[in-house]
């Protein structure tokens, strides 16, 4: 595939970059990535990758634009209020980039369905709010053999690390299990400043690209901290020992996928 | 004794245990963060009993569940 001219303007700062290139640029285009969560993290991550000219973005969510969304999840607008977010997300992102595909599924991710979703796609952004759908997505990602990255945001704080089979660490190598339901909060309890998701769910997109055309270090084998009230940022190299983990370790002990209980304040919303 | 806390160097008491310096950090939700030393994590019920020694390297890793909704 030859890149037209009007695509050599759109992606003319992506190819003069030695680390993107032609080549980098192309496959990005060839790229299938796949956002689970149209929120917070998922919106950024896919405005930019759609920018970046991903070919195919497939986008995961359940949920409908709410009103108490718009703070921050900046893909969706006003009008959206009521639609799929999926739907609006993917309106935006065909708006921002017509050369990009994007596939939606209005659907919570299960043990059933996880493992069909993923199957089609490079990398996996992990846009979840809640740690039952991070889990699952965790170990799909080891047991299907996908790289994906992990992120959360709280108040003014964010994390993130990324896995690639083999090559480090696992989101459940570091957090063995999901905590009781209720017993750490999340945004809709304890809040998240807007921007945060911008800031984390950006280094998502930018993990993926990296990830797609090979450039630089990945953040495997590191937990990325930020806290923006002290305007710190912190990289945690985390134990580079894997063989005891539960899923990715040599003796794995979870070998199916498991739904855990979602909080109940969650699942209302 | 000097130890390296999130990054940070500070001050402690010889003989500090993985539980005392939770305590002292003021850890937010204890029960469930994970902590390293020195690049290896310490089980929960080896908090009591893990004494952290003169230069090492403390982490404490919380979990953070938001994003979507």
């Amino acid at each position: 595939m030859a890149f037209t001219n009007e695509q050599l303007e759109r992606y003319s700062r992506h190819i003069i970059l030695k680390e993107v290139g032609a080549k980098g640029q192309k496959k990005l285009s060839q790229a299938k990535v796949l956002i689970i969560g149209a929120g917070g993290l998922g919106a950024p991550a896919a405005l930019y990758l759609a920018a970046a000219g991903v070919g195919t973005i497939g986008i995961v969510d359940a949920d409908e634009v709410d009103l108490s969304n718009l703070q921050r999840q900046v893909i969706h607008t006003t009008p959206d209020i009521g639609k799929p977010k999926v739907q609006s997300a993917k309106e935006t992102m065909e708006a921002i980039n017509p050369d990009v595909t994007v596939n939606t599924y209005h659907t919570f991710v299960t043990s059933e369905n996880v493992l069909d979703l993923i199957k089609d796609y490079d990398f996996i952004l992990d846009g979840t709010d809640n740690f039952p759908a991070k889990f699952l997505i965790n170990d799909a990602c080891v047991m299907a053999k996908k790289p994906f990255s992990h992120a959360g945001i709280i108040r003014f704080k964010g994390q993130l690390m990324t896995y690639v089979p083999g090559q480090g660490p696992c989101y459940r190598c570091v957090f063995k299990n999901p905590p009781p339901k209720d017993a750490v909060p999340t945004c809709k309890q304890a809040g998240v400043i807007g921007a945060m998701g911008g800031v984390i769910g950006s280094l998502q997109a930018m993990e993926a690209v990296k990830y797609i055309v090979g450039a630089g270090d990945l953040l495997t084998g590191y937990l990325l901290t930020f806290d923006a009230l002290k305007m710190e940022w912190h990289k945690v190299k985390l134990p580079p020992d894997t063989s005891k983990c539960a899923v990715c370790g040599e003796h794995p002990t979870i070998t199916e996928l498991v739904d855990y209980e979602q909080a109940e304040c969650d699942m209302k919303k | 004794m000097k130890i390296t806390v999130a990054g940070k160097i500070k001050e402690y008491d010889d003989g500090i245990t993985v539980a005392k310096l939770v305590e002292l950090e003021n850890v937010e939700t204890p029960e469930y963060v994970t902590v390293t030393v020195n690049d290896e994590f310490v089980e929960s019920h080896d908090f009591a009993n893990t004494t952290i020694k003169d230069g090492d390297t403390v982490e404490f890793l919380y979990f953070m569940g938001g994003g979507q909704a």
